[in-house]
């Protein structure tokens, strides 16, 4: 079917309108339905993480990324590159191999790298007894978080300069 | 497979108990976890997956929230019945997949107990997750929290104090924690508001899939709606948020068929009942048509149109007309043309069997 406004491309839009009990059916293509002002839904489709990743090595932090992209993670073998590709890690240890990496993608998809939510209590064994750096950096992010949540930039910009200091 | 094995046949949530059960079908919450020093899926060799069922398994057994569970291994169940696992929504379409593949070693494996489950080699080591009936997240939440510090003191989970629990994908990263709602939405679409809502979600940290999760297509205007972000907000935070918007969603919702029972409604009424026309009478049903007229009329019975036909019975046709479904009713394989004829019966029977006439 082709579309009925230019008659050129395929209609792939199909709008319905109830007005007054009475229906109407236009079809159209999408640029044409896109020129109307009609919502295809196309534009909320989710772009895959792959995708994401490739975009992070041109940006920022990426000219480190790309000359140490083969360095494997010394438990699994991964590298940044297979993660680039796959979008998966290989294992546990990926996240200490690529900390830095990690930590600025866990920004972008989060909004934040730290975590505030549950952690069992007895599984700690393996969690290392924290620095006093580590407890004030911690305290620090979750200042930044709460600033960045109410909107009060000015402060989150101090904190942000205040915990590069520390790390 | 003996699906009587199945704690409850993994269907309590079908009994529409819970709150706003008519437009909130069901409340999932998933939680990722991975086990310190073995590697993920993507790296992991045959030795690696069976370490972890051994180890999953042994902290399942001594788990009280598991008590009288039951443990399947995909390697050792058919096509049809592992498609079944998927279409209960008991095990991911990756899980139901790897099962049958590598000769028969994949240590993917799926334990129930009650509402309970716990997919094993998926993309991550463990994902817990736990099905509720209606819009009930806090009560899901409560019975999946037991399970996971029972299986946290059990297992040497990997943990970072920063990134909180390590996951395959960054997305899962931190909490683990995926809350979602499969909600009925045939008013939003109706009136055309429905992708002014889904992009409305992007801005609030949530995202929409599918009937099925994950890549699956919205069939009968069944949308799942689930937090996007897993890091940085305590699981409350998140399960809050997401709870409060689904409230919005529903109002909107109810909003759109009060609008379109207002100003349209010799439509409504008609598609409504020619819906249930078609499913009383039809002698051959594709699955999409049946998801599509049984969003109808799922609308008439919201709406008050259609008198004596139950939420319960709606849930059930919507489980139980999917392909491997209707295959182990006749005992046939789920790709037989004639199931269309097979789902058409069903459809009937059951309706029949419930329905007031029509009016």
């Amino acid at each position: 079917m082709l579309c009925e406004h230019c008659r050129e491309r395929d209609a792939v839009v199909h709008l319905t309108q109830i007005v007054d009990n009475a229906v109407t059916t236009t079809h159209l293509c999408e640029p044409c339905a896109a020129a109307k002002g009609v919502e295809t839904g196309a534009g909320v489709a989710k772009f895959p993480l792959g995708d994401f990743l490739a975009t992070l090595g041109k940006s920022g932090p990426a000219e480190q990324a790309e000359a140490g992209s083969d360095i494997p993670c010394r438990f699994c073998g991964a590298t940044l590159r297979d993660f680039r590709q796959s979008g998966r890690l290989g294992c546990a240890r990926c996240y200490a191999s690529f900390d830095a990496h990690l930590r600025d993608l866990l920004r972008r998809l989060h909004g934040s790298s730290q975590h505030v939510g549950e952690m069992y209590r007895l599984s700690s064994a393996a969690a290392p007894a924290e620095s006093e750096t580590q407890r004030r950096l911690g305290d620090l992010r979750e200042q930044l978080r709460r600033a960045v949540d109410a909107e009060n930039f000015e402060l989150a910009a101090e904190l942000r300069d205040r915990i590069r200091v520390l790390e | 497979m003996d699906l009587t094995l199945i704690p409850d046949g993994g269907l309590a949530w079908l009994d529409a108990s819970g709150p706003l059960a008519h437009v909130v079908l069901s409340s999932r919450i998933r939680l990722a976890r991975n086990l310190e020093g073995i590697r993920f899926a993507v790296r992991a060799r045959d030795a690696d997956r069976r370490r972890v069922l051994d180890l999953v398994d042994a902290a399942w057994q001594r788990s009280a929230a598991a008590r009288g569970g039951a443990r399947f291994l995909l390697d050792d169940l058919g096509p049809d019945d592992r498609q079944l696992l998927h279409e209960r929504h008991l095990v991911s379409k990756e899980l139901a997949a790897a099962g049958g593949e590598r000769g028969g070693s994949s240590g993917a494996a799926v334990y129930l107990a009650g509402s309970l489950g716990l997919m094993v080699n998926e993309e991550d080591h463990l994902r817990l997750q736990t099905l509720h009936s209606g819009f009930g997240l806090t009560q899901a939440y409560g019975a999946l929290e037991r399970l996971d510090s029972e299986l946290g003191v059990a297992l040497p989970v990997a943990f970072h104090p920063e990134f909180g629990y390590l996951t395959a994908c960054p997305t899962n990263a931190g909490t683990g924690l995926r809350a979602s709602v499969l909600i009925h939405l045939p008013g939003l679409v109706l009136t055309k508001e429905i992708s002014k809502v889904l992009q409305g979600l992007s801005q609030v940290g949530l995202t929409f899939r599918g009937l099925y999760g994950e890549g699956s297509e919205v069939v009968g205007n069944f949308f799942q709606l689930s937090n996007q972000t897993t890091l940085g907000k305590s699981e409350e935070e998140l399960l809050d948020h997401l709870g409060k918007i689904v409230r919005q969603v529903v109002a909107y919702e109810e909003q759109a068929r009060q609008v379109l029972l207002r100003d349209a409604p010799t439509i409504i009424e008609d598609k409504v009942w020619r819906a249930y026309g078609l499913l009383r009478h039809a002698r051959s049903l594709s699955f999409d048509e049946a998801m599509n007229l049984l969003s109808g009329v799922r609308l008439g019975v919201g709406l008050k149109l259609i008198a004596g036909l139950s939420v319960y019975t709606l849930n059930k046709l919507l489980i139980f007309t999917q392909p491997a479904h209707l295959a182990a009713l006749e005992v046939r394989s789920a790709n037989d043309p004639e199931l269309r004829a097979t789902r058409a019966a069903y459809v009937r029977r059951l309706l029949d069997a419930e329905a007031a006439p029509p009016a």
